[in-house]
């Protein structure tokens, strides 16, 4: 055995393959006796994922950037209502011919509907099992309470509850129409200046626009994280860009219903 | 100097806790917090009372057994363990709340003292090497980069004394995880079972009922050791890695 050597003979044989003889033997199909027995495991990528903290985060921040994603292309979109009636509804318009004559009239909105859809439950059901987890894990809270974190990070939760009544309100208001006091299909331009135009609309879009602000200036960032990313300059600049997107993304928002307030959209 | 404490006392694992008063007077600014502990614990015993139990075990800060949560603060208001932080940080008058870690996964046995058993579990399931044991190997068998080294010894750092889950609003070990998960990630000999144990650890982590990370930032904070926040993302990384190739 190696062991047995002086130390000089080990060290001066120790870049040579050591003869067969003492090197442990394992018979094929056998573990060696070293190795701890292993849990079998089973089950693919996306199994592993659900069943753990890290993957359910993971969920989130995919479906978190995809719904940003969107938020960016939809604020951009808003802001045509400073252009005048004739471009904001054409614009409306354009979207629904977008795709064809691939797609049908309409299909290339109804394709995004359901990505929207899928990510906004996935990011919701992982949300709401990660926080009655997280509520779990501290059954007994402190004595001596402070604040802790930043605000963005502590209203998280509420913030995303606010947020998805708000996305009801919101699909009935200007998709729908149900709750809009014009809501004429094809018009949105009308829709948008007749509803900004009651003190309600106004209360409950200014205050979901500064939520989303907050949300995305937490969740891009911990989204970040929570996909891996560790590279001094690349952090840096996903930290940065979280704030500078939640100002864009809450200005670019809050302009329109500031626009028909001001008369500057009528 | 004079102090007020209000401390948690608890006769045993499912007894019934309360906050007690306790005025201490003659504390030392150079004692340390757990001196200041053992000078109220001696005139309890004095009084025929019940001494407060805490763990603590080196008091020099290497070992991680003493824990408390002083000021709604893991380990108080210095960036240090319980045992290394001294009087002088607090001013005559004041009062201090101390308490235990609080965290499911870490009930309270007596005290201030809880059984935090769950992080062993968590390194048993994979934050180790698997080779045969014996006479240590010739220093220079396998080269480490420095670099490589230097990461892994500054996530060795962690003591394990679960101050990052007492911080944590969500209870979780994803600190204490990623350093153990880290040190040996960045070693050549940690490189073999790097799925595994990732993968073995987060698991069993999630078994013993810790909370997820919210990248609240609180953990981090309170690390005695300086464990830093990247150290998370570094694990998640990790994780997905494996993950995908599992």
């Amino acid at each position: 055995m190696p062991e047995c050597f002086p130390t000089f003979v080990a060290m001066a044989t120790a870049t040579r393959t050591p003869p067969s003889p003492t090197t442990p033997q394992t018979a094929p199909g056998t573990t060696p006796r070293t190795t701890p027995p292993r849990r079998p495991r089973r089950g693919g990528l996306l199994r592993t994922l659900w069943g753990s903290t890290i993957g359910k985060k993971a969920v989130m921040a995919v479906s978190g950037l995809v719904m940003l994603a969107y938020l960016v292309a939809h604020m951009l979109g808003n802001l045509k209502v400073f252009f005048g009636p004739d471009d904001m509804n054409g614009y409306a318009h354009w979207l629904r011919t977008l795709g064809e004559p691939v797609l049908h009239h309409g299909w290339f909105l109804w394709v995004v509907r359901v990505v929207l859809l899928t990510a906004v439950v996935l990011h919701g059901v992982c949300a709401w099992q990660l926080s009655r987890r997280d509520l779990a894990a501290r059954p007994v809270g402190y004595r001596h309470r402070r604040h802790r974190a930043s605000y963005a990070t502590r209203t998280m939760r509420w913030g995303g509850i606010i947020l998805a009544l708000f996305l009801v309100w919101h699909l009935l208001d200007l998709t729908t129409g149900t709750v809009n006091p014009r809501g004429q299909a094809g018009h949105p331009y009308e829709n948008i200046v007749a509803g900004f135009g009651t003190w309600y609309t106004n209360v409950i879009y200014c205050v979901a626009m500064l939520a989303v602000g907050l949300h995305v200036q937490h969740g891009f960032w911990g989204a970040a994280q929570t996909l891996g990313v560790t590279r001094p300059g690349l952090a840096r600049l996903c930290k940065g860009g979280s704030t500078v997107l939640a100002v864009v993304l809450t200005a670019g928002f809050l302009s329109v219903p500031l626009g028909v307030m001001t008369g500057l959209v009528e | 100097m004079n102090l007020t404490l209000r401390i948690w006392r608890q006769p045993g694992a499912d007894a019934p806790g309360e906050m007690v008063t306790y005025e201490v007077d003659g504390i030392s600014p150079d004692m340390s917090f757990l001196e200041m502990l053992d000078t109220l614990n001696e005139r309890l015993t004095a009084r025929g009372e019940e001494p407060v139990a805490f763990d603590h075990d080196c008091r020099e800060g290497i070992c991680g057994a003493c824990g408390m949560v002083i000021n709604g603060r893991a380990h108080g208001p210095e960036r240090t363990t319980a045992c290394q932080l001294h009087m002088r940080h607090f001013a005559d008058g004041d009062t201090v709340d101390i308490e235990p870690w609080r965290a499911a996964a870490f009930p309270v046995v007596r005290d201030l003292v809880v059984d935090r058993s769950a992080l062993d579990r968590v390194v048993g399931a994979g934050g180790y090497i698997t080779a045969p044991t014996g006479s240590a190997p010739e220093a220079h068998a396998t080269a480490v980069p420095k670099p490589a080294a230097d990461a892994a010894f500054a996530h060795a750092e962690c003591i394990g004394c679960g101050a990052c889950v007492a911080a944590c609003p969500n209870g979780s070990a994803m600190l204490f995880t990623s350093a153990k998960v880290n040190h040996l990630g960045a070693l050549p000999q940690g490189a073999p079972e790097r799925e595994s144990r990732v993968l073995g650890m987060v698991e069993q982590m999630d078994a013993e009922g810790f909370g997820g990370c919210t990248l609240a930032g609180e953990c981090a904070t309170a690390c005695p050791k300086g464990i830093p926040m990247p150290s998370i993302a570094a694990m998640n990384r990790e994780y997905l890695r494996a993950a995908a190739r599992r």
